[in-house]
């Protein structure tokens, strides 16, 4: 059976930290747009994670949400690109293929999560980041979408390397850099097709629920309620 | 009652003698166009970010433009197939205003798609063909529908500009000379007044007058699928096509009104476009007032009642949040002040209709950017709200297109006479046989003038 890639999110465990987010940076290849973009909402993090304050001070809580691309299966950002360059890949991805978009931004309005971030001009880096950029994946001109991949390139080595010693990949056997990176483990990845990895069974678990599920986009991403 | 050689002599004088004011008025208007291209240019070279769009207000004033333009095209054709139709008499003089501001309104709506685009160098990928990739476009995009109706429009009004022209630019023909009598040779494709041709031309117009109806109507409720497709709040509605229809004849009447307006003082047209045409046109515009209130009541109404969270953000961000100020100066635009100007007879002049449509178009201008802004800033996550800002690229090249509308109708009008000649004097004629519809084939006939015995003779 194909891999269905999907992840949960365990709210409870997230401290809200962030590396998650420096780490999908070093992986991505995300270009930094320096303070005057970032000021007007320019920003580019495939991760980000929300804070969101609950209750009055001095009984104020604070509840961290980390929130990336959904990989929803009945996405509305594929169904509204004239270009096919918001795409389904056979395992369920919503794949971004930069060289098709040419920047309608029509899917960065059709995503419910605000997800997709927009390169308004051609990527730079503040040195001596351009140092560390990430060989496995492209970079990204001017005027077209991109967002969270689920880290492909990771995905298809590790597919590449198990075909390659005939064997079936193992769970846990990579990570997206988000996932890797999640000290307290609160990001746990995995395969959905395959009921004994723990996605699978984190997925099932009662707390499981979906981001703005009422919408109907049946996103690959689970999250779990806050039991304390 | 003018004769059928006055006629002629006031409609072409504007095509044969070019006085200053032509010149005063279409070296602003050609400067601002240039500025224009020039923002597009430098926008293109450094990147779509220099203009204020941002994440999550992906869409800002471009689209806004783009509906609006849309929006004003719909003046045309639509208005006067509806009046060619209904057999309104009336119509005669306005028709070809009319039609001019469609294609050139579409034409300029169409561009802005392009302008917004991240990569505007590949907009033709959008072309519901298979290019170079070897894949076709998503026909699941409304963006794909859109680029299919408006073409599909633009054709069918060109078509439905130029078929009335053709036996004008005949008789232009017949006058001219030199490099004049070269061009509208050619233009007048070989018109010679004959029945068999008057024939022709009458089914012609009439076949176009029944299609471009579906078409434009189609085309503006496309328009509104753009974002009515999408799962946005305050977008995702059902009564957005219909909504976005009226409110396109609406901006579009209002937009034919001041263009008469100019026309009628620029040209010197007061014996042509008389206060009777300013007064059924207002009339069908004070329908229009009505009918935009009442769709805005529903949408809004329901809305409320409705009481969604993620709706509900939107609904207060524009009923008395941020957006406020600009909700309820669109009111006062489209309904406080044209209605009594409308609505009463003694108000209901040249200047007060006038006055009346030029509120109508800014405010409808304001309707489409509070119907794309406010709700992309106010998108269901609360984290990721934003704003949006115009910066002076966008600027620039919205106020160029308004100067571009008016530099290709003072254009237009150098080479085509502004009001139709033949279907004047089609009425002309009618009137001596009141109450018998003539065909216009019939009518022209009987109705000869020297122009026309020349070019049958030859």
């Amino acid at each position: 059976m194909a891999h269905k890639w999907g992840m949960v999110v365990d709210l409870d465990r997230c401290t809200g930290c962030e590396a998650c987010v420096v780490a999908c940076r070093a992986e991505n290849n995300i270009p930094t747009v320096g303070e005057t973009q970032v000021s007007i909402g320019r920003a580019i993090h495939w991760i980000r994670v929300e804070r969101y304050w609950e209750g009055e001070f001095p009984r104020v809580r604070v509840k961290f949400q980390p929130v990336l691309c959904q990989q929803c299966d009945a996405a509305p950002c594929e169904a509204v690109c004239p270009t096919y360059a918001s795409y389904h890949t056979p395992e369920g991805l919503n794949a971004q293929v930069y060289n098709r978009c040419v920047g309608t931004r029509y899917c960065g309005n059709a995503c419910p999560y605000t997800v997709r971030f927009f390169n308004w001009f051609n990527p730079a880096w503040d040195k001596p980041l351009h140092l560390q950029l990430n060989p496995d994946v492209s970079i990204r001109e001017v005027g077209v979408m991109e967002k969270c991949t689920f880290c492909v390139q990771r995905i298809k080595a590790a597919e590449i390397r198990a075909e390659a010693e005939k064997r079936e990949l193992k769970d846990g056997e990579f990570n997206p850099a988000c996932a890797q990176s999640c000290a307290p483990k609160a990001l746990v990845f995995g395969d959905l097709n395959d009921p004994a990895s723990e996605v699978s069974r984190l997925a099932h678990s009662n707390r499981a629920t979906k981001l703005l599920g009422e919408l109907g986009t049946q996103p690959k991403v689970a999250y779990l309620q806050r039991g304390s | 009652m003018k004769s059928p050689n006055e006629i002629n002599e006031d409609l072409l004088r504007p095509l044969f003698r070019t006085s200053w004011r032509f010149f005063v008025a279409f070296i602003p208007l050609a400067l601002l166009v240039l500025a224009a291209c020039g923002a597009f240019v430098y926008q293109m070279w450094s990147g779509i970010g220099v203009a204020g769009i941002r994440r999550p207000v992906f869409w800002g004033f471009y689209i806004t433009n783009f509906v609006f333009w849309i929006g004003i095209s719909h003046a045309g054709t639509l208005i006067s197939a509806i009046l060619r139709l209904a057999n309104a008499t009336w119509r005669r003089p306005v028709t070809r205003c009319a039609e001019v501001i469609t294609v050139f309104a579409l034409s300029i709506g169409a561009l802005f798609p392009i302008i917004h685009l991240g990569r505007p160098w590949l907009f033709y990928w959008l072309v519901p063909y298979p290019n170079e990739r070897s894949i076709w476009p998503n026909f699941r995009s409304p963006l794909l529908w859109d680029l299919t109706a408006i073409t599909t429009y633009l054709t069918g009004s060109v078509s439905f500009l130029l078929l009335p022209i053709i036996p004008d630019w005949a008789v232009v023909r017949d006058k001219a000379a030199g490099w004049r009598k070269r061009l509208y040779t050619a233009l007048a494709l070989g018109w010679r007044g004959t029945p068999k041709q008057w024939h022709r031309l009458e089914t012609a117009m009439h076949t176009m007058a029944v299609v471009i109806i579906p078409v434009a109507v189609s085309v503006h409720s496309i328009v509104s699928w753009d974002f009515a497709m999408a799962p946005v709040p305050m977008w995702h509605s059902t009564i957005f096509a219909p909504y976005f229809v009226a409110g396109a004849i609406f901006s579009g009447i209002a937009g034919l009104i001041v263009a008469m307006a100019f026309l009628r003082k620029f040209l010197r047209l007061e014996e042509y476009l008389q206060p009777i045409h300013f007064d059924n046109l207002g009339k069908l515009l004070l329908m229009m007032v009505l009918l935009w209130l009442y769709f805005t009541i529903s949408e809004r109404l329901t809305t409320w009642y409705g009481n969604q969270n993620d709706e509900m953000a939107v609904f207060w961000l524009t009923q008395r949040g941020s957006f406020a100020p600009l909700f309820w100066v669109m009111v006062f635009c489209n309904f406080v002040i044209p209605f009594p100007l409308l609505a009463i007879k003694k108000l209901r002049t040249i200047t007060g209709t006038a006055i009346a449509s030029s509120t109508i178009v800014v405010g409808m201008w304001l309707e489409r950017f509070l119907i794309i802004v406010p709700s992309l800033a106010h998108k269901y996550l609360p984290y990721s709200w934003g704003s949006y800002r115009p910066t002076w690229v966008e600027i620039t090249i919205t106020v160029g297109t308004f100067a571009g509308m008016g530099m290709l109708y003072l254009l237009f009008g150098k080479f085509v006479p502004i009001i139709s000649m033949w279907e004047l004097k089609t009425g002309l004629q009618k009137s001596f046989v009141a109450g018998r519809p003539l065909s216009a084939a019939n009518a022209r006939l009987e109705l000869v003038t020297g122009a026309e015995i020349d070019a049958t003779d030859r």
